[in-house]
């Protein structure tokens, strides 16, 4: 039935494009419209504008273009539409090609499973700036995803943004001159490997945030470079970013379960690594449900190359503990907890092995900003974090090395 | 003379042979509005052909200012099935339309801010030279289920022509006072209907938004007599049973000042957003349940942070701060224009002042601080 609608559609189509000519534009949102599954939609080397947003609504459909560089839709002009493209699908690929300047996100896919985003480039081109759309690479309440190779620059939030998830990877991306580089939220079993994150705001971020459908835990960040994101923040103020200090190399805040191991991190000039809870972020109780657990748990960090952090933190209190402890020309230790943890946790006065935040990471040293005493009381001691966790299992996508299934 | 008389003769035959009756599509959408026979306007008036039924609803969408006509018709053969108790039951060949138009400005695509007449058609449709229709969407029942088309109406408002693709009206809107406002009035390609029609973003099947029994059980004046719109439609054969009176609270008309500010605000946010803004919605995503039937406080966006609103903060902290309304993201998200900022997402480009003042004096009596 729909088949045969869409068949007359094309009718017409065909029947007007033997005297009104059909811009390449106009034919990708015909082909968005009429796509069934399996069908791949080719998008030729060129620069494409659109004053409106595209949607792709139908499952199992590829969107291929020319390259990176080669095939570019531009959102410069647009007047309507949140995001560049919206798919709301499951089975979708998306590959090689570019989306530039959206007014809101670039790339949004909102539900659906088996989700493929491979070198694409979501970019608002210039400087870095407020004004520019939130997200570049979106999928949001998705299964199965895989995110490889893609480029993100100039994202107001973030870069690369998976969220609600389940069974995702991200791997081999670039992420700069976004607040965010790369970041999990509440998504559940996250491999984030193999990707470079520099210029950001802060590079690679593993949130929780209250008041969802899932609270994430079981991701994995290793053999990623993550290095001098010392941007300054240009979020907008209200949004959970923008309370990112600059300078940050890896944030896990209120996410458990979190795994970082084996990445060269460095030249932070707030902190390497910062494990936080949501009250770091300066929110009061009464915005959480009381079912929202806010605290780090379960973080093991081990076998990461850290260097050269701490300088010159983006934050009042790190600032003021830094001068303090560590004298003018001094640094802060790379990694950095605010100290919040949850204490009707405890067994016995103390926080059971599972949900520790464990270092196995040489002479790094550890900064214990103790929040709860209302940062009056830090500590350097890293005998609290002399411990080990259960290493979590790979995630498995069920697809072969290059990503299919 | 007397061949005149028989010309007369067949084209009074021609036009009395015009079937007076809508006709079901039940494969594909024609490429003409009037194909489907569900309006004449040759008489320089909109005139809806036999059966089809015109209603409002208790509270609607804002679009621009643009007045909207809605109607619904199901073939004769096919009535007694319709069952809005139960939220089910449209029968295939039901085809509801919307169109929607403004009175017409002095200048070429210079339309002004009209008059809705609540409960009964407006009688601006009896002077269509007054009159500029710009669009009517079609939401079709077929055997696989609702499809949603678009068509747009041409220069002369003798027909309108589908659209697949959508597209922008460039248009000027001239309030009370005169002031003009250039706006980009949005007519939506296919995927783009389902972004308000598929309130469930996990079926994904579309449906329609505004008959519903909260929006749709309210008078309206058919031929100068005033029934509920639920008993005209039991009236017609439409329905499988006679409605109860019980059968449905209401939602109240949020112009109606007689009505308290809560239930008021909560009808303008539940047309408005619920679409998305509901549990199984495209926006679950964000958490806030803006349906009329939402009860908690943090739902419904009281203290709410904000999760991925980018520039749609406004850089405020709360999605609701109680008394605050400049406080409030909510506030900020209607009075935007900016597309990636302002809600709902599509098929607004003007703020709506009326309704961004009901939702703030909302806000404003509200108890409580974050």
């Amino acid at each position: 039935m729909r088949k045969s609608l869409y068949a007359f559609l094309g009718l017409v189509i065909v029947g007007c494009s033997s005297n009104v000519e059909v811009s390449v534009e106009q034919r990708i949102r015909e082909q968005l419209i009429d796509a069934q599954p399996g069908d791949v939609i080719e998008i030729p080397a060129g620069k494409f504008s659109f004053e409106r947003g595209l949607s792709l609504t139908s499952d199992g459909v590829t969107i291929r273009g020319q390259g990176m560089d080669e095939t570019v839709l531009s959102f410069a002009g647009q007047v309507a539409g949140a995001e560049g493209l919206l798919v709301t699908a499951s089975y979708f690929t998306i590959e090689d090609l570019a989306i530039e300047d959206t007014k809101g996100d670039g790339l949004k896919v909102n539900e659906g499973e088996n989700i493929t985003i491979r070198r694409v480039r979501v970019e608002w081109t210039g400087e870095p700036k407020t004004e520019n759309g939130a997200y570049g690479i979106y999928p949001v309440q998705t299964t199965n995803v895989l995110v490889e190779d893609t480029i993100t620059r100039g994202a107001s939030d973030a870069g690369l943004y998976v969220g609600q998830s389940r069974d995702v990877i991200v791997r081999r991306n670039l992420a700069e001159f976004n607040v965010a580089g790369i970041e999990i939220e509440n998504t559940i079993h996250a491999d984030v490997y193999d990707n470079v994150a520099t210029n950001n705001t802060g590079g690679i971020l593993v949130f929780n945030m209250p008041q969802l459908m899932q609270e994430g835990k079981a991701t994995r960040v290793f053999k990623n470079r993550v290095y001098a994101n010392n941007t300054r923040n240009f979020g907008h103020p209200g949004t959970p970013v923008a309370s990112v200090p600059a300078g940050t190399g890896v944030i896990v805040n209120s996410n458990d379960q979190v795994e970082i191991f084996e990445n060269e991190i460095n030249d932070h000039k707030t902190a390497n690594i910062i494990i936080s809870s949501l009250f770091m972020t300066g929110y009061a109780d009464a915005t959480q449900s009381s079912a929202f657990d806010p605290y780090p748990e379960g973080i093991f960090i081990y076998d990461n190359k850290i260097s050269n952090g701490g300088s010159a933190p983006d934050n009042k209190e790190l600032e003021m503990a830094r001068t303090l402890i560590f004298g003018e020309k001094g640094r802060l230790p790379d990694i950095v907890w605010d100290g919040f943890f949850d204490p009707e946790k405890l067994v016995d006065g103390k926080i059971p092995d599972a949900l520790k935040i464990c270092v196995d990471n040489g002479d790094v040293g550890i900064l214990n900003v103790n929040g709860p005493s209302g940062f009056t009381q830090p500590s350097l001691d890293k005998r609290p974090f002399m411990c080990t966790l259960d290493k979590l299992p790979a995630v498995d996508l069920g697809r072969d090395n290059q990503g299919r299934t | 003379m007397r061949l005149l008389g028989v010309l007369i003769l067949v084209l009074v035959v021609a036009c009395t042979d015009t079937k007076s009756t809508p006709v079901f599509h039940a494969d594909n959408n024609p490429s003409s509005l009037s194909d489907w026979n569900l309006f004449k306007t040759s008489s320089g008036k909109l005139e809806l052909t036999e059966g089809v039924v015109p209603y409002d609803l208790n509270s609607s969408l804002f679009t621009d200012y643009a007045l909207k006509l809605r109607t619904i018709w199901v073939p004769r053969q096919r009535r007694g099935v319709l069952d809005l108790s139960e939220d089910i039951g449209f029968p295939i060949g039901t085809v509801i339309s919307k169109t929607f138009y403004y009175p017409k400005g002095s200048e070429p695509e210079t339309v002004l801010m009209g008059q809705e007449v609540a409960g009964a058609l407006n009688p601006l449709l009896t002077r269509l030279d007054h009159v500029k229709l710009v669009e009517t969407r079609l939401l079709v029942r077929r055997d696989s289920g609702w499809e949603a088309v678009s068509y747009v109406w041409n220069s002369t408002q003798s027909d309108a022509k589908l659209t697949k693709i959508g597209g922008v009206v460039d248009l000027t809107l001239a309030d009370k006072e005169l002031n003009r406002t250039s706006f980009a009035y949005l007519v939506p390609d296919i995927n783009q209907c389902a972004g308000c029609h598929a309130p469930n973003n996990t079926s994904r099947e579309i449906e329609p938004l505004g008959i519903k029994p909260r929006h749709f059980n309210k008078e309206f004046t058919h031929d100068s007599k005033v029934q509920n719109q639920l008993e005209h439609l039991a009236v017609l054969g439409y329905l499988r049973k006679p409605p109860s009176s019980d059968m449905v609270s209401p939602n109240v008309d949020w112009t109606n000042t007689k009505y308290s500010l809560d239930r008021r605000a909560r009808a303008y946010l539940d047309i408005n957003c619920s679409h998305c803004h509901n549990p199984v919605g495209p926006a679950d995503t964000s958490g806030l349940d803006l349906t009329v039937s939402a009860r908690d406080k943090l739902d419904l966006g009281v203290c709410k942070l904000p999760i991925a609103a980018g520039a749609g903060t406004g850089g405020r902290l709360f999605s609701i701060v109680p008394g605050q309304p400049d406080a409030s993201i909510l506030i900020h998200r209607l009075e935007t224009t900016d597309p990636g900022a302002m809600m709902p997402e599509l098929g607004r480009a003007l703020q709506h002042k009326e309704g961004v003042a009901l939702v703030r004096a909302w806000i404003e009596e509200m108890d409580g601080e974050c």
